[in-house]
């Protein structure tokens, strides 16, 4: 199968530490064509494209950029969210390795196009071999006059600063991510005031995935609509997935929406390793949603993922043959938060904290079926009033899971030790 | 409605409700009636919305949503009473009771705990999930403040009272997942850090994982032991906050049943802590005349308040030359209820057991200074707060509310009124303005009253006209407002030639010790109550009290007089930090 390229068309095509390289491969194009765009106009080919964010809440992009842009403030800030802490997902730290240059565009452009002034790069803590990569395109970008004052003479200043948090899952999530700039620990605030109004520094304030921002400048140069020629009506171009697991060739791969999942995994990333079988597929990370076998020929967009009860979310896709079991499987998801949890809110908090234990008991094969219920109802009401999206979809797994392996979660007689409760 | 504000149509509950705009869920609800379960949210806090209790269905949302933190909006549909909010709820109590200490009986606050009382509102009896408290022992390390971390429910309460009424940060969150915790900085006893044992955390708590340390007993077996002589002051403060607890609206005034309480008790003498404030004007008062005259650096600063000493102790050292030497009225009481009162009584001072109740957590931590005493003998031998004294009268099962009026006992029983408005902020510059400006002028008040230091205003000034000179008077609660009139005294730029500060909002009326239930505008009742008591009274003026214009006559000679000097003057010392880096 074809590795389709449109996010990635600049990989391996120019010199990563050189902006001269990046320009002589038609870098900062876009940027000298969207300052003579009206920052509505961006805004609207983003939502022509149907383009919706790549971080994993799948929120309408061009909206977004309209809506920020409305804000009125004498300062406003666009984050890129490079956070990129969801399990099996690990695109972004493709895209700023491979081209680094045209996400320092993008939020260029963004700051254009939404009337901000300041500009951060929140990556993680992990990523911390990336951090000389940026720091050296951001200082090139500010010695050819693309950062600074007066932007290509159109009045018009941008700077972007670098930051690193301390390796929190949490943390990108969008109030947190705004706490940890700021200094403060990273945890998740109530909403509102919502990051668009007042977001780092009480400042308005534009979220955005490093994925969802590496497409538009590509997007502002593609004339001849080679991204809209791709997908499907409803999930338009291409999307970037990182396969992880069970699979021979893990790593990412940029795929036109409708590719099938089982195109994916035996196509792209070279199928599981020899003899095993195919006992899940979670995705969208650790925060996503669990499917069998049976999700093979759905088609990779929203709406068939959606209709399979799975979603795209960050893209990440854990292959998971049948070593091991579905009942391991959670628990070491369910590890991750409990791990995780910033503790704030009851739910996630504590609810959290048992469901591990209720798993560990499934494991050991003494739960009730008393502690299956319990279980399933806390996973419902930390989805359903956790303070923020940690809470809210870290149950996803679990809960797709009840569906799709019911049989798992039958306990006998025998196994509660002959007292049915 | 003739009011501008522009209102909001909504249903609960399919009830049509008309709020103005800004109104949050739980208030919209509460206009009706109906009563959102809550924890972390707390009228006088800013909103937090962690323990997510007060989840309701809003129709057309996929989620609940925190009645305590969303605003309503026009045509809203909030369902607070349908099976996911109740299952959410009670789920939620559920997972709190697996992580709480359940050990009601023995807990300071059973039967007036948030918790426990939404449980039963609820009906449940104990959690239906494996208990998972950590094993934590009680961390009972100074004279006010007891922490039992096994009963925290990490609403965060605590942590904001610290923060944005008092401006410090002794408390706060530690670690994450089910590992968070409330603590102080490296997890040191709260007397080693910020804290100056202020107690606000204790008032807000829901539970009993912050309480006030518990002297009931010692108390007990004083009152039982008939060897003992056991006298009582009770600061201004209490007498209008005790009535809460017995079902009587806030600020009713209960001077008379509490006196009686406190002879049922078994109290041998009940004395009145006003006679110490009147005593304190005298001689706060000379000392600011003196410093005036001798042209000590301005301002002087009150010194009554126990967590406001702690304060400059150890937050600002460098102006413990402005404290005034003066003892609060508590420990000046204390002091003549050890010197004076026994050779008037015929009594040896070491059969002399003083009690005080005061609305304060810190004045613990004041009766137990070295500085706090002679001859081996505390002036105060135990302080009870508010909420102890409750627990006493409840003790010996007394109908407090149907309690006859009795007065204070003589010599020390008579209080002005200057000295009960000492229970507010802005009481103690009044009570000071009245026998500062007469005994500078040798003239009379015109007008008792100064409305400008009156009032919940956080910093309060005016100017006094005295022969010759203007007197700068600034007056702040809190120590976040303390911190403001600090730092301009720091960089020599204080205006001011007398401050008074409170620690607590709204002063001793809202101090730690008070009721639990205690609210701004609760205080707001209290402080009304408190200038009635004032206005009512036959003597409004400290230097006319004749109890202590006899005591001046037969025991101390004077203001500032050697005696004086010994008994009813202290002195201050820099508290350092364990953490301070330089």
């Amino acid at each position: 199968m074809e590795n389709f390229a449109f996010l990635t068309q600049n990989f391996g095509r120019y010199d990563t530490a050189s902006i001269g390289s990046y320009m002589n491969v038609g870098g900062f194009q876009a940027l000298k064509k969207a300052v003579n765009m009206d920052g509505e106009e961006i805004a609207q080919l983003i939502a022509r494209n149907k383009v919706k964010g790549r971080g994993g809440a799948e929120y309408d992009m061009g909206r977004k950029w309209s809506q920020a842009r409305a804000v009125q403030g004498e300062h406003k800030v666009i984050i890129c969210n490079a956070d990129e802490g969801e399990t099996t997902t690990f695109k972004d730290r493709e895209l700023i390795k491979n081209d680094p240059f045209n996400l320092i565009e993008a939020m260029i452009i963004a700051g254009w196009a939404m009337g901000a002034d300041k500009g951060f790069i929140y990556m993680r803590a992990e990523y911390a071999c990336l951090r000389p990569l940026l720091l050296n395109a951001i200082r090139q970008a500010k010695n050819y006059g693309f950062l600074g004052t007066n932007i290509l003479g159109r009045g018009f200043d941008f700077d972007i600063k670098l930051y690193s948090g301390a390796g929190a899952y949490v943390c990108g999530e969008g109030t947190a991510l705004i706490r940890s700039i700021e200094g403060k620990a990273g945890r998740p605030r109530m909403k509102p005031p919502f990051i668009k109004v007042s977001g780092v520094f009480a400042l308005p304030t534009c979220l955005q995935n490093v994925e969802s921002l590496s497409l538009v400048p590509h997007l502002l140069l593609d004339e001849e609509g080679r991204y809209a020629a791709q997908g499907t009506e409803d999930s338009v171009g291409t999307k970037l997935v990182s396969v992880a697991g069970n699979v021979q060739k893990p790593g990412v791969f940029e795929i036109p929406f409708g590719t099938t999942v089982r195109e994916i995994v035996y196509g792209l990333a070279g199928g599981l390793p020899e003899g095993q079988e195919l006992q899940l597929i979670q995705f969208g990370g650790a925060s996503g949603k669990a499917a069998g076998p049976d999700i093979l020929d759905c088609p990779y967009t929203y709406e068939d993922l959606r209709s399979h009860g799975v979603m795209v979310g960050s893209g990440g896709l854990a292959v998971v043959d049948k070593r091991t079991s579905v009942l391991d499987f959670l628990r070491i998801n369910q590890d991750f938060f409990s791990e995780e949890s910033c503790g704030q809110c009851t739910p996630c908090r504590e609810g959290n904290l048992h469901i591990k234990l209720i798993l560990e008991k499934l494991s050991a094969g003494t739960a009730t079926a008393e502690d299956v219920r319990l279980m399933k109802k806390i996973a419902r009401v930390m989805s359903m009033s956790s303070l923020c999206g940690l809470g809210e979809t870290a149950q996803n797994t679990l809960l797709s899971a009840m569906q799709v392996f019911p049989e798992v979660f039958e306990v006998t007689e025998r196994q509660t030790g002959g007292v049915a409760l | 409605m003739s009011t501008q504000e522009t209102m909001v149509n909504l249903t609960i509950n399919n009830i049509p409700v008309s709020v103005p705009k800004g109104t949050k869920i739980m208030q919209a609800a509460a206009s009706i009636g109906i009563d959102i379960p809550h924890l972390c949210y707390h009228e006088d806090q800013r909103i937090k919305a962690h323990c997510r209790l007060c989840s309701v269905e809003v129709t057309g949302r996929r989620r609940l949503l925190a009645a305590c933190s969303t605003e309503v909006w026009e045509g809203m549909d909030v369902h607070t009473d349908t099976k996911i909010v109740r299952d959410t709820q009670i789920t939620i109590l559920q997972l709190m009771l697996a992580n709480h200490n359940k050990d009601c009986l023995a807990c300071a606050r059973n039967q007036n705990c948030d918790l426990q009382r939404l449980c039963s509102r609820f009906n449940i009896q104990g959690s239906n999930l494996p208990s998972v408290v950590k094993p934590e022992p009680i961390i009972e390390t100074n004279p006010s403040i007891v922490r039992d971390p096994s009963k925290c429910i990490r609403c965060g309460r605590c942590i904001r009272a610290c923060k944005d009424v008092q401006g410090l940060q002794a408390l706060t969150y530690a670690g994450r997942s089910s590992d968070i915790c409330v603590t102080s900085a490296f997890h040191k006893p709260l007397e080693a850090t910020d804290c100056i044992l202020c107690g606000q955390c204790s008032l807000v708590c829901p539970t009993g994982a912050i309480v006030v340390k518990d002297d009931t007993q010692k108390v007990l077996d004083a009152l039982q032991d008939k060897t003992k002589h056991v006298i009582v002051q009770v600061a201004p403060a209490v007498r209008v906050a005790l009535g809460d607890a017995f079902g009587l609206a806030p600020g009713a005034i209960v001077t008379g049943q509490m006196v009686t309480a406190l002879r049922l008790l078994g109290f041998d003498k009940v004395f009145d802590t006003n006679f110490g404030a009147d005593l304190t004007i005298m001689e706060e008062g000379a000392e600011f005349l003196h410093r005036l005259e001798s042209g000590t650096p301005g301002p002087m600063l009150t010194s009554c308040s126990p967590g406001w000493v702690n304060y400059v102790e150890k937050h600002f050292p460098e102006l413990i030359p402005h404290l005034s030497t003066s003892k609060s009225p508590m420990s000046m009481f204390g002091a003549i209820a050890k010197t004076y009162y026994p050779q008037q009584a015929g009594l040896d001072v070491k059969d002399i057991v003083t009690v005080s109740v005061m609305p304060c957590t810190a004045k613990k931590f004041e009766a137990a200074r070295p500085e706090m005493g002679r001859d081996g003998y505390r002036d105060v031998d135990v302080v009870l707060t508010t909420r102890e004294l409750i627990k006493l009268i409840k003790y010996v099962g007394l109908r407090f509310e149907d309690l006859p009026e009795t007065d204070f006992d003589s010599p020390l029983g008579t209080g002005s009124g200057a000295g009960a408005i000492f229970g507010t902020t802005g009481g103690v510059m009044e009570a000071a303005l009245r026998t500062v400006y007469e005994k500078a002028t040798g003239g009379t008040l015109p007008q008792l009253e100064f409305e400008e230091v009156r009032g919940f205003k956080g910093i309060k000034e005016t100017t006094v006209e005295l022969p010759g000179r203007s007197l700068r008077i600034a007056i702040a609660h809190t120590l976040k407002n303390a911190r403001l009139l600090m730092e301009q005294i720091k960089k020599g730029e204080s205006p001011y030639d007398f401050i008074e500060i409170m620690a607590c909002p709204g002063g001793c009326i809202g101090g730690g010790g008070q009721p639990i239930g205690t609210t701004n505008a609760i205080k707001k009742e209290r402080m009304a109550a408190l200038y009635e008591i004032d206005r009512q009274m036959p003597i409004r003026k400290s230097h006319e009290n004749p109890e202590i214009l006899t005591l001046y006559k037969d025991f101390l000679e004077k203001p500032l007089s050697e005696k004086a000097e010994e008994l009813l003057h202290t002195s201050y010392h820099k508290v350092a930090r364990p953490y301070e880096f330089n």
